[in-house]
């Protein structure tokens, strides 16, 4: 009955979607405008219902109700609660109706809130917001229904994969979610002044918000996933360059050069066309995203194969998406003003830079992760990894780092090099000096040595912009880009140490026997059985000493699940100020001995903790900027009251 | 300044299209040297990978090759695909799915003595979740395999 219920939901929102569409549309029309007033409240109730419909997914899962399909397939009725939740849209058609919820209730608020704009452009704003819901309905419907019966239902579900059944994935994906639907409400607002010919302060006003608060989502989840793969995966690394992964990474790239074409004056007065552009690419890729990632069209360095049979719509609702805006973005891009002459030692020309070498990593992520793809079509199963990714990205990203140092320094529209070139004697010579002194200390490659002198020289030069200004009356926006430039250095100089100093153990130990591990001995107490409400596993009880001080005891667990029958590895974590003790249980070999891996990891959690803070100065801008939008209005409130009264 | 706003636009188009384009030409060249390739044991016996090339080799682990080495982390095994054998070493924990007569897919390169050392194993964990290369060949080049060692 809920089934039914949520899916009725689900097709009286796709409805209203089409109401929502075509009413916007024709009220653009001469004569239509009688249908203006439909569109807000069509689009308010489509997030409302689309909502409804994911609330009754839940609630079967809640219930584990076997006789829908995705229940059966997803679920099982000896779960822990909190993974019945999540294994809702741990699962494509789940997490495609997560989707459509989080952006239906996402344009239901715009219709709700948003004011500022001409009212045409908001009706443009909205149809297309309609235009690409619908898409996603249709898809959810045609192809996907989450809300399929299954006759007869079984007696028990097939589980979730043990891999999702962990905490951070239960909330890593979500919060991508969010971060992509964001994106999209950006990408309709765009569509919407180009239709109506509005690309204005305005709309720069009415986008940014949402560029900035998708890009604080896109970061965090992306940081919450990186941390997810590190530690439940066992395998000692932070980041594979798994398809999945890169699926997540590129609309970040894209909302990342987005922000920086968005900011500063030049900006908030005229827009300019390569903001719009990138932003089209920042939704094209966060859709390609979800392509990537949900109907297994590539193989992941995890390497599992999906069910590929869905994989043909969603191409198609790509390519009319894309196609469609390109097309638009060409007609209309005359239309949009020109921004004024900048010099090449200016703030608008380290942003340009910055923009040409995100798009140029956006480009060779992209390649490297459809290439797989387009050899198999030949015949060729090639695979591509870290020796790919790592140094043909870093050809950009090096020279976007030296930039990032120096851009925030400069004044915007003209300023001599002359001016800031003492202040960048300290970061200068910082990153020249770690970059000797560690080519001298030990044999290091490349790209750390690189990573963490860059980040030393980074860390000081992100502070500059602070210098010689007034702390207490410096704007939060300020405050947010010096926080999140730090962010980048912190987490770039853990990139690097991580690379450079872990050092790994590999032993089989018997009870009793001390493992030394870079700084650390570590004694194998023993290994004893426990259980969890799903699984039963073998827990090993070690005792680690950093540098003969106190033991801490870890346990690192390899867990048996039954439900799907799977193995899991739950490693140990032992986390101090400079670094991670990594432990991991592996299997009893024949002579009672136990297979233990082992890793010291110098600086490591910096990765994570960069990510939190790049995340932190995101959400400082937009904090900033709301607080100034609230203030404008209140001030303009402020302005009519007194007139009122005087004309009294 | 001569300089218009509009010519400056066409010069920032125009090295964003140079910088661009050159970002896709190093990673198509950089993807020909650097991209791992799937092997099947036949493949490897009738062509051998060069020596220090990352390559893939997928098929079944032979039943009665697996051997532990007296350090208890490192193992040894066959993987054959009902044609050729290749022997393999691995140092590490394998995957808990990793058993004689399964499906294993090794990441690693092949050795001067034609031993594949492996850096990395995936293995079949179930029927919803098989590792890509490893979908085509239980259809295609290791029937034979599993029925013998079935």
């Amino acid at each position: 009955m809920i089934a039914e219920l949520g899916l009725a939901a689900l097709w009286m929102a796709a409805a209203l979607a089409a109401l929502q569409l075509l009413a916007g549309a024709l009220a653009l029309t001469p004569g239509g405008s009688s249908l203006a007033g439909v569109v807000r409240p069509a689009a308010v109730v489509q997030g409302v219902l689309a909502a409804l419909a994911f609330l009754a997914l839940l609630v079967v899962f809640c219930q584990t109700d076997l006789s829908v399909k995705l229940v059966a397939l997803n679920s099982h009725s000896a779960k822990p609660f909190i993974y019945k939740l999540a294994g809702a849209w741990g699962n494509h058609e789940g997490s495609m109706l997560l989707w459509v919820t989080v952006m239906g209730l996402a344009g239901g608020f715009v219709a709700l809130v948003e004011r500022r704009l001409p009212e045409r452009t908001m009706l443009a704003t909205l149809a297309g917001q309609a235009f690409v819901s619908l898409g996603f309905y249709a898809f959810l419907l045609i192809s996907s229904n989450p809300f399929e019966r299954l006759f007869p239902a079984p007696p028990e579900g097939q589980g979730l994969n043990p891999l999702l059944q962990d905490l951070g994935l239960a909330f890593h994906p979500p919060t991508l979610y969010i971060g992509y639907v964001g994106l999209s409400v950006a990408f309709s607002f765009a569509i919407g002044a180009l239709v109506t010919r509005e690309v204005g302060p305005a709309f720069a006003r009415a986008m940014r918000p949402w560029v900035l608060g998708a890009w604080i989502f896109l970061t965090l989840g992306i940081t919450a996933g990186s941390y997810w793969a590190y530690y439940e995966l066992g395998w000692g690394g932070w980041w594979f360059w798994d398809p999945v992964e890169n699926a997540s990474l590129m609309p970040w790239l894209a909302a990342t050069a987005v922000l920086h074409s968005a900011g500063g004056p030049a900006a908030r007065n005229a827009p300019r066309a390569r903001t719009i552009m990138l932003g089209g690419v920042a939704l094209s890729m966060s859709m390609g995203g979800t392509l990537l990632v949900r109907p297994g069209l590539p193989t992941s360095g995890h390497a599992f194969a999906r069910r590929p049979a869905r994989g043909r719509l969603l191409p198609g609702l790509l390519a009319i998406y894309i196609g469609g805006a390109l097309t638009l973005f060409a007609v209309r891009a005359g239309t949009v003003t020109e921004g004024e002459r900048f010099s090449l030692t200016s703030r608008e020309a380290a942003l340009v830079f910055n923009n040409v070498m995100l798009t140029s990593i956006l480009g060779i992520v992209l390649i490297g992760t459809l290439y797989p793809l387009l050899t198999e079509a030949f015949g060729e199963k090639v695979s591509v990894g870290p020796p790919y990714f790592n140094p043909v990205s870093a050809i950009f990203a090096v020279p976007m780092l030296i930039v990032l140092a120096i851009g925030p320094l400069l004044r915007w529209r003209r300023d001599r090099f002359g001016r800031i070139a003492r202040m960048l004697i300290v970061p200068a010579v910082l990153t020249i000096g770690t970059a000797v002194g560690l080519a001298l200390a030990s044999g290091i490659a490349l790209l750390p040595l690189l990573g963490m002198a860059l980040a030393a020289g980074l860390a000081v030069a992100s502070l500059l912009p602070l210098r010689g200004r007034d702390l207490r009356r410096m704007p939060l926006p300020v405050w947010g880009m010096v926080l999140a430039h730090f962010g980048v250095a912190v987490a770039l100089f853990g990139m690097g140490s991580e690379s450079a100093f872990s050092t790994e153990k590999l032993v089989a130990a018997r009870a009793g026997e001390v493992v030394e591990v870079g700084p650390w001995s570590v004694r194998l107490a023993g290994v004893d059985p426990v259980a969890g409400p799903n699984w039963t596993a073998l827990e090993a009880t070690m005792e680690a000493r950093y540098r003969g001080a106190a033991p801490h005891v870890i346990h690192p667990q390899s867990r048996s699940f039954w439900a799907p029958p799977q193995q899991t590895s739950e490693s140990a974590l032992l986390t101090r100020w400079n670094g991670q003790l990594y432990a991991v249980l592996g299997d009893e070999a024949e002579d009672g001995r136990w297979q233990l891996r082992l890793w010291w990891k110098p600086f490591v959690p910096l990765i994570w903790l960069g990510g939190v803070l790049i995340g932190l100065g995101g959400l400082l801008a937009l904090l900033g900027r709301v607080a100034s939008d609230l203030r404008r209005v209140i001030a303009r409130d402020k302005i009519a009251w007194r007139r009122e009264r005087q004309g009294r | 300044m001569a300089v218009k706003a509009k010519h400056q636009r066409l010069v920032l188009v125009v090295i964003a299209l140079v910088a661009i384009l050159g970002a896709g030409a190093l990673a198509a060249w950089a993807l020909r040297s650097q991209a791992s390739y799937f092997y099947v044991p036949s493949e490897i016996a009738a062509k051998p990978p060069e020596p220090d090339r990352a390559v893939r080799l997928g098929g079944m682990v032979e039943r009665g090759s697996l051997k532990t080495e007296a350090d208890g982390v490192t193992i040894a095994f066959v993987v054959g695909d009902g044609k050729a054998r290749v022997p393999v070493r691995f140092k590490g924990i394998t995957p808990s799915l990793f058993v004689e007569g399964s499906g294993v897919v090794a990441e690693g390169r092949m050795g001067a003595d034609g031993t594949f050392n492996a850096d990395n194993l995936l293995a079949k964990h179930d029927e919803r979740y098989v590792p890509r290369e490893m979908k085509d060949m239980t259809a295609a080049q290791a029937r034979e395999t599993v029925k013998e060692t079935q």
